[in-house]
Order: structure tokens, then C-alpha cells, then sequence
């Protein structure tokens, strides 16, 4: 008798503890993260702020709950703005840290070494930064192989017009101006931004009368300046990324009399006003969103959140890194799954009112496949400008707080 | 116009590239080192002063203090931690020691690069010059602090050549680079003139470095770039000759300046690799070499 319930006993124990075990492994599963990978820039102005708005909208949404009581984790990755590095670092993280998503890098060399293997390895992918038409192009071509990779940031093409747009209100229809010289940088993403500026500028009635790309490891930019003076044109129209700080100095520091105005990425962060020891006052630039430019309800605070945490705003790339954690996360919901090719399409409904505007990607049958929608209502860009040790947004109308101002050495033709 | 430009941005250039270059050579002329972790020594300069100046506000003068003292400690870091060891080790060859001072001074140069891009990002950074604005000469607008480099650069140049010649310190060093054998011959301990010439090249890498940061920037990348340029410069002009330095310094940034100006900026540094190449072939011992 003794045996027997001690026989029993054991049955039941076991039962109990079997059924432990399968209950915590259930509550294990439910609370299973969801994994960001994100391959960043760590040490680079514009690079820098991606992996910490990442780790900031992760934190928000793991305060807030979680996706379905699933807690983001954001595992990053320094790519030292190497390609190689960028691709071992995918691979890691998918085959390894078993990532479920991959946010990376602003560099289009790196994004275009990644795209293949964000195919291979069947991973979603968002770029926050990288700009080269080719990214969204190759989502075109072969739409069943690179379904995988989303160009998170605009185009060179809708840069290129978002510069035009903004060129035509503030320099050719309030300040009469008629001549442009393009300076950029000789990169994968200048190529398609090259095309559109030659394009649009004319347009809008600025006469292009060179266009001058430069090496990005120049250091000397006396010759340039000295060249595009030569031609004595109205405005500087720029296309850099890679560069900036040492042509930004250079420029102030030979009194170049002439306004720069386009995309600069590095001006974006609010670190290029000391990396430059302020020589960046009335440089013109495009961006998504800004310090203090409430583009959406969400702008504002999460520039300032991202200040309280990591002591400066955040460059372009952190504005778009923070939506696209936010965007996945919200994918993951409406997918029910974090199976690659649900979420994809998940992803491809994402219509998300973020910090830049609202994202929405373009569709299959649409050139740019997968990129984000440049257009009234959706995402436009501004200009901004460093004035007074700051940026201030000038451009378009509803969200500029200042009106454009040149230092002294700018000599305004008109 | 174009040539006064020319003229005048070619050499403020050279003039820095020489002054970067002369410890360099000075260096290899004493003792037989190739030293390259002299980018990193000079970006460190730069970078320090950037910092010292942006960052804990000390001011420009200060700035720039902070800057060539870190050069001269990072000189003394790179003898004493990287050099001296190799050169005393009884376990490698005699005739193996050179490769190993390239390779320890190759290695100890990148730790450096890679320790300022992890702290301070690997974007350029631009010290403050001492002197702003521009003037006008010979009708080209040339910023103050160019003219600044270029003076400097010369009265640091013309320092040296008074220490080197005309004080006992400077004669010792001078014989160390003519006969070491000789020197301990007569009683002077050959080490402690390698801590002077260390020290004078750190000094001089560090000015370089800082009048380089307020001339046109530097970032984590400009490490390898400044070395092969100091390295083909100091080539060029012979291995060992200061004054061969100094020439080749000039002509290789006149010919830099003239290539960006008349052909491209995106050519700049070719036309000079493909004259030291040429030179090589003809007079290998550089245009004014020893051997």
C-alpha cells in the first residue's frame, strides 16, 4: 500500500512537473524578444545616432508593453563604414544573435553590399540613411528575390527634388537668383542625385553652369571653391555626406563669397556645429525633420528625449531609425508573426505617421519599389540652416520658425 | 591670377608638408627608424587641440599647447613602448630589427587611428585658427591663417637647422647620424640622443599636426594618408637628408597644387606618386641621398 501511493506519488509529481516545465516554456515562447540587428556607423557624425534611436524607440515601446507582450531587443553592430564589416555583421546576426529584422547604415555602397544578403537570408531589411536610387531599383527588377530589402529614407531622386522645391520658394522666387554650380561628392548616391539636380534645377529657373564632383578623400577644397567662384554663379548647390566638416571649415575660412545650399548630411547632427567650431553658420541644408521642427506631433519629442539621453539631437538617420523600429514593431503586430515573408508584407502596408512624416512605401509595380513615398501628405523633406550655432528650419513655410540669413562674407548678387 | 593662386596655396602646402616631413627623416637619419605611426601622431596633435579647444573650452593658444604636448607624449609612448623594445631585444635578429620597428610602429600608428575614431568619431575634425579672416595679396583672398602656417612652418624649420648646427646637442645628433659608433667613442651615450631627436620630432610632428587641423582638418583617416605622404616625401628627397626632405617637400606640394588646380582636385595626389616612382627607377637614392 505504502508503495503504491508512493508509486502514485511519483506519477503525479511528474505529471506536475512536466506540466511546469511546459507551462514556462509557454511563457517563455509568448516573452520570446523580438530581435533588431542594427549595423550602424558607430563612429561616423551621421551614423552615430542610429543604433541609439533605435535603442530609444525600443525602450519606449518596451515601457509601453511590448509588441503583444514581446520586449524589443536591439543587438548593434559597428561596421566601421566598411562594406565587409556591414556584410560579416549581417551574417552574424541573422545565423547567430538570430535577429528577426535588420536595420542598417547610411552608407548606399554598404546598403547595396547588404541588399544581396538580405535576400540570401531571407531577413527584412530598412536602411535609415542610405540614398542611391539602385536600392529600390533592384526591389524592381527582381521583386521576388529582394522583396526583403525597404529604403527607409528617400531617394537621391526625391532628394534631388526636395532640394528643387525648396530652391525655388527660398533662393529663386525671394531671392531672384539664376545660376547654380553643383559640387558633390563622387558616390554611389550622388550619381542618380547628379541626374535629378541637373534636371530639376533648371526648372525652376536656376541656370546650372558646372558641376563639379570631387573625391570624398579630398582634404584641399581651396581649388573647388577657387573653380566654382571662377564661374561666379548665385548658389552652391551641394551634394555631401561623406565630406563636410572639412569643406564647411574651408569655406567659411576662406570667406568663399557664396551660399551653400543642398544636401549635407554631417550638417544634420548637432555635433557639426563644434566638429566645425561653428563655421557652419548659414550653410543650407536638406533634411526629414529637425531640432525643434514639429513635422509631426511626434518630432519634437523625440528630439528632445533623444538630447536628454544621449546629450546632442540626433542626425537624419536617428529620426529614421527610430520610425523604422516603431514600423517593424507595428508590422509584427498586424503580421501575427515574425515569419520573413509575412512580415515583408506586413511591412509593404505599413502607413505610419512617424517622426519625418508619414511613411508609406512604394508598391510592386512602382520604379522605386519599396522606397518611402516622397509627396504632400506624406513625406516632403525641409531646409534648415545653422544660425546662431543652431538649426533652424527655413523651409516650407508651415513648420519654419526663422527667416534665411547669410554671414558676412556672403555677398548675394541680386 | 590663377598662378598667384597657385603660388601662394602651393606653398603654404609645401611648407607644412615639410615641417611634417623634417622629423620624420630626422628620425631615420639618427637611428635607422622608420617610423609609421607618424600620421597618427600628427592627427592625435590635432584632434587633442580640437578637443581641448571645443570641448573643455581652454582657448586657441592653450589649445594648440595641449596639442604638441600630446604629439611629444605620443612620440615618447612610440620610443619607449614600441621602438626601444625591439631595438634591445636579444631575441630578434640584428638584421630583423628594422621590419620589426616597421611593423611595431604600423601596428602602434592604426591602435592610435582606431582609439581617436572611438572617441571622437572617425569625422574631421577642424581646430580653431589662431589668426582669422583673409587678406588680399597679389589680388588672390587668402585666409590670415595660411599665410600664419606657412610662417610658422618656416621659423620652426630654420629653429631646427639652428639647433642642429650651431649647439653642442644638436652637433651630438648630427654625429649619430654620421657615425653612431663613433659618438659612444667619444662618451656620449647614443640613447639619450635618441630621446632628443624623439623629443624634437615629437615636437615638430605635433606643430604639423595642429597648423595642419586649422589649415584644412583632420579625421581618424587622415592616419595613413599622412604617413605615405611624409614617407614618399622623405623618399623622394633621400633617405636621411633633411634638406632633401625639405626640397621634395616642396616639390611634391607644388605639384599637388598645380595638378588640382590645372587638371583635377579628384587627381591631386597622382602626378607626385607617379614622379617618385620615376625617380626611384633613375636615382634610387632619392635627390639627395647619402647612398
Amino acid at each position: 500500500m505504502k508503495k503504491r501511493l508512493s508509486v502514485a506519488l511519483r506519477i503525479a509529481l511528474g505529471a506536475a512537473a512536466t506540466g511546469a516545465v511546459m507551462a514556462a516554456s509557454g511563457a517563455a515562447l509568448a516573452a520570446d524578444p523580438l530581435k533588431i540587428g542594427v549595423i550602424a556607423e558607430a563612429q561616423a557624425i551621421a551614423g552615430a545616432s542610429i543604433p541609439q534611436a533605435a535603442q530609444l524607440a525600443a525602450d519606449e515601446i518596451n515601457a509601453n508593453g511590448g509588441v503583444d507582450g514581446r520586449k524589443i531587443e536591439i543587438i548593434s553592430y559597428d561596421n566601421h563604414s566598411s562594406s565587409a564589416d556591414s556584410v560579416r555583421a549581417f551574417q552574424r546576426a541573422v545565423n547567430e544573435d538570430k535577429v528577426n529584422a535588420v536595420i542598417a547604415s547610411y552608407i548606399s555602397e554598404v546598403v547595396l553590399a547588404l541588399e544581396p544578403w538580405a535576400s540570401r537570408l531571407k531577413t527584412p531589411f530598412v536602411t535609415p540613411g542610405a540614398a542611391s536610387n539602385e536600392i529600390s531599383k533592384s526591389v524592381h527588377a527582381d521583386y521576388e528575390k529582394n522583396k526583403y530589402t525597404f529604403h527607409g529614407y528617400l531617394t537621391s531622386a526625391a532628394l534631388a527634388l526636395s532640394v528643387c522645391d525648396g530652391a525655388k520658394d527660398l533662393l529663386v522666387d525671394r531671392m531672384h537668383m539664376k545660376t547654380a554650380v553643383i559640387m558633390s561628392e563622387d558616390a554611389a548616391w550622388t550619381k542618380p542625385l547628379d541626374i535629378g539636380y541637373e534636371e530639376c534645377l533648371p526648372k525652376i529657373g536656376l541656370k546650372v553652369l558646372d558641376h563639379i564632383r570631387f573625391s570624398p578623400d579630398t582634404t584641399d577644397f581651396t581649388p573647388i571653391f577657387n573653380k566654382i567662384e571662377g564661374s561666379k554663379p548665385d548658389v552652391i548647390i551641394t551634394g555631401i555626406s561623406h565630406v563636410g566638416v572639412q569643406p564647411t571649415v574651408q569655406w567659411k575660412n576662406q570667406q568663399v563669397p557664396i551660399p551653400m545650399f543642398g544636401i549635407s548630411s554631417q550638417a544634420t547632427n548637432e555635433t557639426f556645429g563644434k566638429d566645425t567650431n561653428q563655421a557652419a553658420e548659414g550653410v543650407l541644408y536638406q533634411g526629414v525633420s529637425g531640432p525643434g521642427v514639429a513635422v509631426t506631433p511626434k518630432s519634437v519629442p523625440f528630439a528632445e528625449n533623444f538630447k536628454k539621453k544621449f546629450g546632442n539631437y540626433p542626425s537624419y538617420a536617428g529620426y529614421t531609425a527610430y520610425d523604422e523600429v516603431y514600423y517593424i514593431a507595428d508590422a509584427v503586430k498586424r503580421a501575427g508573426s515574425t515569419d520573413a515573408d509575412k512580415l515583408v508584407a506586413a511591412l509593404e502596408k505599413t502607413d505610419w505617421e512617424g517622426t519625418i512624416g508619414r511613411v508609406q512605401f512604394y508598391g510592386k509595380d512602382d520604379p522605386f519599389t519599396h522606397s518611402i513615398k516622397y509627396g504632400k501628405g506624406l513625406i516632403t523633406g525641409l531646409m534648415l540652416q545653422w544660425q546662431d550655432g543652431k538649426q533652424s528650419a527655413v523651409w516650407p513655410k508651415d513648420v519654419a520658425k526663422v527667416d534665411v540669413k547669410f554671414p558676412s562674407f556672403i555677398k548675394l548678387s541680386n | 591670377m590663377r598662378a598667384f593662386q597657385i603660388l601662394i596655396d602651393g606653398f603654404a602646402i609645401s611648407a607644412l608638408y615639410a615641417l611634417g616631413a623634417t622629423g620624420f627623416t630626422l628620425i631615420f637619419g639618427v637611428s635607422g627608424v622608420l617610423n609609421l605611426s607618424h600620421g597618427a601622431i600628427m592627427v592625435a596633435a590635432a584632434v587633442a587641440a580640437w578637443a581641448a579647444a571645443s570641448i573643455l573650452n581652454v582657448g586657441t593658444y592653450a589649445g594648440a599647447l595641449i596639442g604638441v604636448a600630446v604629439a611629444l607624449l605620443t612620440a615618447f609612448a612610440t620610443y619607449f613602448a614600441v621602438v626601444k623594445p625591439i631595438q634591445d631585444s636579444r631575441r630578434i635578429p640584428n638584421e630583423e630589427k628594422e621590419i620589426f620597428v616597421l611593423t611595431g610602429t604600423l601596428l602602434w600608428g592604426i591602435m592610435i587611428q582606431e582609439l581617436i575614431a572611438y572617441f571622437f568619431t572617425n569625422n574631421a575634425k577642424t581646430v580653431l585658427p589662431i589668426v582669422e579672416g583673409v587678406v588680399e595679396i597679389l589680388g588672390v583672398r587668402t585666409p590670415r591663417n595660411e599665410i600664419f602656417t606657412a610662417i610658422v612652418c618656416c621659423f620652426v624649420i630654420a629653429l631646427l637647422w639652428l639647433l642642429v648646427n650651431r649647439t653642442r646637442t644638436g652637433k651630438a645628433v648630427l654625429a649619430a647620424s654620421m657615425n653612431p659608433r663613433g659618438v659612444t667613442l667619444l662618451g656620449l651615450e647614443l640613447t639619450n640622443i635618441y630621446v632628443v631627436v624623439w623629443a624634437i620630432y615629437g615636437i615638430l610632428a605635433g606643430i604639423a599636426g595642429v597648423l595642419l587641423g586649422m589649415f584644412l582638418g583632420v579625421s581618424s583617416y587622415s592616419v595613413g594618408p599622412l604617413t605615405a605622404s611624409a614617407f614618399s616625401i622623405v623618399v623622394l628627397g633621400g633617405l636621411g637628408s633633411v634638406s632633401g626632405s625639405l626640397i621634395a617637400a616642396f616639390v611634391v606640394g607644388y605639384l599637388e597644387t598645380l595638378t588640382a588646380y590645372l587638371v583635377s582636385p579628384a587627381y591631386r595626389t597622382i602626378p607626385a606618386l607617379l614622379l617618385l616612382v620615376f625617380v626611384m627607377y633613375i636615382r634610387p637614392q632619392g635627390l639627395l641621398g647619402r647612398r
